[in-house]
């Protein structure tokens, strides 16, 4: 039941309400993508903008990402605050030469004295079955370029105050959403994004992870959907008598290696959930914080739940048998016990 | 050029077969997503972009084109899988992600591959001109027959892959036609406000190579217009380009409220729907009687019931079966 007092919103509409937000105090923000006009943006989070900011500030695009994203660097470094959409993350082959050689550089080769403040928006994540160019997340890929900042909301909450924070960011912020968690009715949704947000604008600080379940036993950290199947196997785990952390990333880059470190050393174990491909990414980095720092910490090795290393494929039954989910969670918690 | 009386019942065949075969997939793509639609529910998940109004295209230029020929198409690509000769049951079986289909249900809809008759589509805009150009320069190089087609959206000609791949083309002189299908929307961007020119057969002039434009979704225009491409293309004298209007009679994908249509638009567009003009002009112009052209429709709805069949009572792949086929064999 909801409060009385509370404002519940999905990502989608959070999203859209910092933006218009910022676009009413700062005259430089304005936002460019495929379909984010009219239409409102395949996922929503641009919807009801172009009514109150009309086509100059909110400018749908042709089909070309390294134009338009290439000029969103152009603008952001002359005085503009640029919000571009990737619609599929999938879809960043065709554009990367403007995303990571030279949004995430151009500040670096200016010896710091150039600028990009600039949003990249895109859409993450599969379990719907749209097959292998429109299901991926490659986190790893984007974090482990250096030069961009990189978040990955699981909740409206924390989607509203980190969009806020990346608009009034200076340096290029690639903005990770996923679909399942969008509240699109289409694409089905996990409840558990939606909740309160508050009118008013605020940020969520960029770099910053959160523990959003306490626990002694084991330590589960994770990002995105991960967040939710995380929490949701820690509530199984409870149901067995034990007791599991769930670390929510937020931010990929920076990372904020504290907040696992000392989540580790409380419960001596770790659980690392991801939907992007299991090998050189995010969950190899997560492990590799913890042990270089102190391996003396951990009571068992480390385990992983992510998505095999083959491409999406479109069946369901093959693809829901790569995905995470609470009971691979659960899984691997039985494994890390017997081992 | 005029397509022969067998040529003409050849298109008019492969355009009421995708139309029935796209009719059938939409009633049952909304199996198991009603009352709320989610679209990772049914017997067939996942986007379903339609080609209902396109077929004119498809049927008008593989009407030239054998299974040696290559041909790439997009992520709306059942008009022209069908006009190329895929096969019908293991292409349906793929949409439905069962393990008789093409790929083992690993491609999808978006991602229909058969290598029989040389037949590949993608879901990245623009992503099949590198390949189909290739295509062609391997013919070339290996002193091999054929011509490759790529199939595009109006929309993918604002993608760098379709200027740089007309490009080497037209410099390196290949058996290669660019077909572009102008539905006049990407997704929900009208051509008018992504494109800078309304007629992309002007662009040809920047390769130095043929441009043509055919209005009207005219089987019979868009056949003698890829006759004359092809078979430019199969005398080693280059690359053409063409751009046809055409009609998209369903949303960008399933499920599309298309609130961004002009009001009539719809309308208008089943009034110019392309199989009954189709079926009038056989009837008047004493190519097809009434029997032939019922006996016709009858065996494309026979055909698609089958292929739907055969999807439906194979059997899901293997689970694990998703970790197979990442590498050659
Ligand atoms: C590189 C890339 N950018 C964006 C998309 C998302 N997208 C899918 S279809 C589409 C519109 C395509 O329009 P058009 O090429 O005219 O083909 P149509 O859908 O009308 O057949 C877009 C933008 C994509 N698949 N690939």
């Amino acid at each position: 039941m909801t409060k009385s007092n509370e404002r519940k919103l999905t990502i989608a509409r959070s999203m859209a309400e910092a933006v218009a937000q910022e676009m009413r105090v700062d005259p430089s923000v304005f936002v460019m993508g495929e379909d984010i006009g009219p239409l409102g943006g395949v996922y929503g989070n641009t919807r009801g903008l172009i009514e109150e900011f009309g086509a100059e500030r909110i400018r749908d695009t042709p089909i070309s990402e390294t134009a338009f994203i290439g000029a969103a660097v152009g603008a952001a470094q002359d005085g503009m605050r640029p919000v571009v959409e990737l619609m599929f993350v999938d879809f960043f082959g065709v554009c990367f030469d403007a995303i990571y050689n030279l949004m995430a550089k151009n500040i670096y080769f200016s010896g710091g004295n150039l600028k990009v403040p600039m949003v990249l928006m895109t859409s993450t994540g599969g379990g719907y079955s749209d097959g292998g160019q429109h299901s991926q997340c490659v986190y790893g890929t984007f974090a482990h370029l250096p030069g961009m900042k990189v978040v990955a909301p699981s909740n409206a909450y924390d989607a509203k105050g980190l969009m806020t924070a990346a608009m009034r960011d200076d340096s290029p912020v690639v903005y990770m959403y996923h679909k399942g968690l969008q509240g699109m009715g289409w694409l089905g949704t996990e409840a558990g994004a939606t909740v309160h947000v508050p009118e008013e604008s605020y940020t969520v600080e960029i770099g910053k992870a959160k523990v959003v379940r306490q626990g002694k036993d084991v330590t589960i950290v994770s990002l995105g959907m991960g967040v939710h199947n995380a929490l949701k196997a820690a509530k199984t785990l409870e149901g067995q008598g034990v007791s599991a952390e769930v670390v929510d990333l937020v931010s990929l880059v920076p990372l904020d290696r504290e907040t696992i470190r000392a989540s580790v050393a409380k419960t001596g174990r770790l659980i690392v959930v991801d939907e992007d491909y299991m090998s050189y990414g995010v969950s190899g980095e997560i492990i590799a914080s913890v042990t270089e720092h102190d391996i003396s910490v951990l009571k068992a090795a480390p385990k992983r739940v992510a998505f095999p290393d083959v491409p999406i494929p479109f069946a369901r039954v093959m693809e829901q048998y790569c995905l995470p989910n609470p009971d691979k969670i659960v899984a691997a918690w039985d494994e890390m016990k017997a081992a | 050029m005029s397509p022969t009386r067998d040529e003409q019942h050849w298109m008019y065949r492969n355009m009421v077969t995708s139309r029935r075969f796209e009719e059938t997939i939409a009633k049952i793509y909304f199996e198991g997503k009603t009352p709320v639609f989610n679209m990772a529910n049914g017997p067939i998940p996942g986007e379903m972009h339609l080609s209902d109004g396109q077929e004119p295209v498809a049927v008008g230029v593989c009407a030239h084109l054998t299974p040696e020929d290559v041909v790439t198409a997009t992520h709306r690509p059942h008009h022209q899988a069908i006009a190329k000769g895929v096969d019908l049951d293991k292409m349906a079986a793929e949409i439905f992600g069962k393990t008789t289909g093409l790929s083992g249900g690993r491609g999808g809809h978006m991602h229909i591959f058969d290598p029989d008759v040389n037949f590949a589509c993608s879901g990245i805009i623009a992503q099949g001109m590198g390949p189909a150009v290739g295509a062609a320069l391997s013919r070339k190089m290996q002193g091999k027959p054929g011509v490759a087609v790529a199939f595009l959206g109006e929309g993918a000609v604002n993608q760098g892959a379709w200027h740089e791949a007309m490009n080497l083309a037209a410099v390196w002189k290949l058996p290669f036609v660019c077909v572009i299908e102008d539905n006049a929307w990407g997704i929900s961007v009208a051509k008018s406000t992504a494109t800078s020119i309304a007629n992309n057969a002007d662009r040809a002039a920047a390769y130095g190579i043929p441009g043509t434009r055919i209005e009207g979704n005219d089987p019979y225009a868009i056949y003698e217009a890829a006759g004359a491409a092809i078979a430019r293309a199969r005398a080693g004298e280059g690359p053409s380009l063409i751009e046809v209007e055409t009609y998209r009679l369903a949303g960008h994908f399933m499920g599309d409220a298309e609130g961004y249509r002009p009001e009539g638009e719809k309308d208008a567009l089943f009034e110019k729907d392309p199989i009954p003009k189709m079926r009038a002009k056989l009837l008047a112009d004493g190519v097809a009687s009434e029997a032939e052209l019922d006996a016709i429709e009858a065996e494309s709805a026979a055909r698609v019931e089958a292929a739907i069949k055969f999807a439906r009572e194979s059997a899901d792949p293997a689970p694990e079966d998703a970790l197979t086929a990442v590498f050659a064999a």
